[in-house]
């Protein structure tokens, strides 16, 4: 039987999605090297909300990834205890409209296995006093807040443990492939200078909206698109609960605290290359004229920073906007295409990394012909700071 | 496009005998921050420039940097509020890694054994009532652990063996607000000849601090309790604090 440490997988990307799958191959006892052509977690990682998702917001229009969403939450409860800001998070109704919603999105929540509890105006005052007095209803569901690198780095810090070898600053140049094989990868660590090869059973592409480029060095399609929002941070800290506006998914609907910040997203738009990332103006606006629909204070609170950030979505080339694409991720096994030893992974949120992660360490264990089980459901994760002293 | 800048940035690399410095020019959108300038240096002149950046927002730490000779968060800066010539170097005191990455290692060596939890009561809304199952309002420290305190510090240059301002200021926040953290092992360190003595409360570090931590003032807060808690000078189990 062929044994899990004779295998050597290189993960080209530091992300959420690399730096799960990183611990999950660990974990399961194979030889990992993980490249990120910066610092870890500098692509979309770093950028987002900081939301731990519930599922709510997908509750109605994307179940699956609602599925997706609470499962992870509750499993990251358990494996990183420390990380989060377990306040919850609301669901309010400002409008009759949102109102109206309300018996769909709890009928969403209960079959998405989402927890849920009906406040009135009041009881939700209670909670958020800095609400728009407006409130008519809202919804309280298992919400949070993560530190959006500090995640990421306990999964690191444990895959370091466990002898995977983390390497910023070294950046893919090139696929290696030979007949139809992918057999490595070719890096410049930007440190020292030097380029060399990497040899890999598996070579497993997690550039997340980068994962295009990495897949067309291979000369095979990946249908993900850049998709940018902005976001927007601002001084103050208005509530302490996630507040979410109780409506079909749009732009400037979720406000998450975090530290002593509120941060307002997003929008969403499509762009060819995630390294040349506007900053619309008009889209800066609505983030404080949506926030201060749902919070007054915080569409009046002086600007901390605004940012775009690219999601990696998956879907056909033609979509217009990037709303309609399912958040749910895909993995690749590009043998389908004829191309052996590649595989890759995209899409998802930052909440459900551990769970992509495992469905891709499950197909890159059968393609090696390895029959070792995933334990990141059960490891509780090493802290943060462990990151930079493994 | 409207903003015309030129960027000195410190370069460096592993095996070389002085840093130089590099000269960009760019051309910038109204709304560029040093970091956005940093990243399209990479892009489109540099591709071998190293730097730390996460969150976009002074929410992650990582783009502690001096620029034009003061430490601030590269993401927070603003060139528009910069004058034409903008100086770019690694924060001091940390050691230079490559080009404006500093020893991180570094920093954790000193910042770990202190043992903070990363959450910590919310202190924000103190009229909000927390919903049925949870008992109080929870949130990240205010700590990015982004070093900008230690560059500043006076006695961090001089003395390796410091433990430094942002180490210091989250003893005492183990000691403000213990949570399952060891107190007399934060006390211990923050009395130990490299601890908060060496501090000369000149508050340099507190003027730095990106996100109100105020780490001089922390440290002169740790000692006036040690001063006053003989109980725990002797750093012992039995001296933790109640
Ligand atoms: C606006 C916005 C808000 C969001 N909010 C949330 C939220 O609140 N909660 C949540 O759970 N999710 C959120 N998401 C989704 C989440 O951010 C992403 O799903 C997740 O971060 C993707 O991680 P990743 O690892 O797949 O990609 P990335 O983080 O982008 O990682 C890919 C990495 O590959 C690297 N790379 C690229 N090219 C190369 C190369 N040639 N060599 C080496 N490395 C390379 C990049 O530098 C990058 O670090 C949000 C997304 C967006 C856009
Ligand atoms: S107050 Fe103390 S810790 Fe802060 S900069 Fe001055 S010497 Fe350093
Ligand atoms: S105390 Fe302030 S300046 Fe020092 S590391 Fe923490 S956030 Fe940065
Ligand atoms: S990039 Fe996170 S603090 Fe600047």
């Amino acid at each position: 039987m062929a044994k899990p440490a004779n295998f050597h997988v290189v993960i080209v990307g530091g992300g959420a999605t690399g730096a799960a799958l990183a611990h999950d191959l660990a974990l399961r006892g194979l030889r990992v090297t993980l490249v990120e052509r910066g610092e870890v977690t500098s692509g979309t990682t770093g950028r987002h909300h900081g939301l731990l998702h519930s599922g709510g917001r997908y509750a109605v229009k994307d179940p699956e990834s609602a599925r997706e969403c609470i499962e992870e939450n509750f499993i990251l409860r358990k494996i990183a205890p420390g990380s989060f800001e377990l306040n919850d998070g609301l669901f309010v109704a400002i409008t009759e409209e949102d109102e109206a919603y309300l018996p769909r999105f709890l009928e969403g929540c209960e079959a998405c296995g989402i927890p849920t509890q009906v406040l009135s105006r009041e009881e939700a005052l209670r909670l958020e006093p800095n609400l728009n007095p407006q409130v008519r209803v809202a919804v309280r569901v298992p919400d949070g807040t993560m530190d959006a690198m500090r995640l990421p780095l306990r999964f690191l810090a444990t895959a370091k443990k466990n002898g995977a070898v983390v390497r910023p600053y070294t950046e893919v140049l090139e696929v290696l492939k030979r007949n139809g094989t992918v057999y490595g990868v070719r890096v410049r660590d930007h440190v020292t200078g030097r380029e060399e090869d990497i040899h890999a059973d598996v070579v497993v592409n997690a550039a997340g909206p980068w994962s295009g480029k990495i897949a067309a060095m291979v000369g095979v399609d990946v249908p993900i698109r850049p998709s940018p929002g902005v976001l927007v941070a601002v001084e103050g800290r208005w509530t302490n609960m996630v507040i979410n506006r109780l409506h079909p998914a749009g732009d400037g609907d979720i406000i998450v605290p975090q530290r002593g910040l509120s941060i307002i997203g997003t929008t969403s738009w499509v762009v060819d290359d995630p390294d040349a990332l506007d900053l619309p103006e008009d889209h800066v606006r609505l983030m404080f004229e949506k926030g201060g629909e749902m919070v007054p204070v915080v569409g009046k609170a002086p600007l901390w920073a605004a940012w775009s950030a690219a999601r990696p979505l998956v879907g056909p080339r033609q979509a217009e906007t990037g709303r309609e694409l399912s958040r749910t991720f895909k993995c690749f096994d590009h043998a389908d295409e004829g191309v052996e030893g590649f595989v890759t992974i995209t899409g998802g949120k930052a909440t459900t990394a551990r769970g992509m992660a495992e469905v891709t360490a499950d197909v890159v264990c059968r393609k090696l012909g390895l029959d070792v089980p995933s334990r990141t459901r059960e490891v509780v994760l090493l802290p943060h700071t462990a990151y930079y002293r493994l | 496009m409207g903003l015309k800048r030129v960027f000195r940035v410190f370069r460096y690399k592993p095996g070389w005998s002085r840093p130089r410095y590099e000269t960009y020019t760019l051309d910038l959108p109204e709304w560029a921050t040093v970091l956005e300038a940093l990243m399209r240096i990479r892009r489109d002149h540099a591709p071998d420039l190293t730097l730390r950046h996460s969150c976009l927002h002074g929410s992650c730490g990582t783009c502690g940097m001096r620029i034009n000779g003061r430490e601030a968060l590269a993401c927070l800066v603003k060139v528009q509020d910069l004058p034409e010539r903008i100086t770019v170097e690694p924060l001091y005191n940390l050691g230079v890694v490559s080009d404006l990455v500093v020893d991180m290692p570094a920093f954790y060596e000193k910042f770990e054994p202190v043992g903070r939890p990363l959450i910590r009561r919310s202190e924000y809304l103190p009229q909000a009532v927390p919903p049925e199952g949870i008992p109080h309002f929870t949130r990240l420290e205010s700590c990015i652990e982004c070093g900008l305190c230690v560059s500043a510090c006076p006695v961090a240059a001089t003395d390796e063996a410091y433990l430094g301002p942002a180490a210091l200021a989250a003893a005492w926040r183990v000691v403000e607000e213990p949570r399952d953290a060891r107190v007399w092992q934060a006390l211990a360190l923050a009395d130990s000849p490299h601890g908060c003595w060496r501090c000369h409360l000149a508050l340099e570090c507190s003027e730095v601090c990106p996100t109100g931590v105020k780490p001089g003032h922390a440290i002169a807060a740790l000692r006036a309790y040690l001063l006053t808690s003989q109980a725990v000078r002797t750093a012992s189990p039995m001296g933790e604090a109640s």
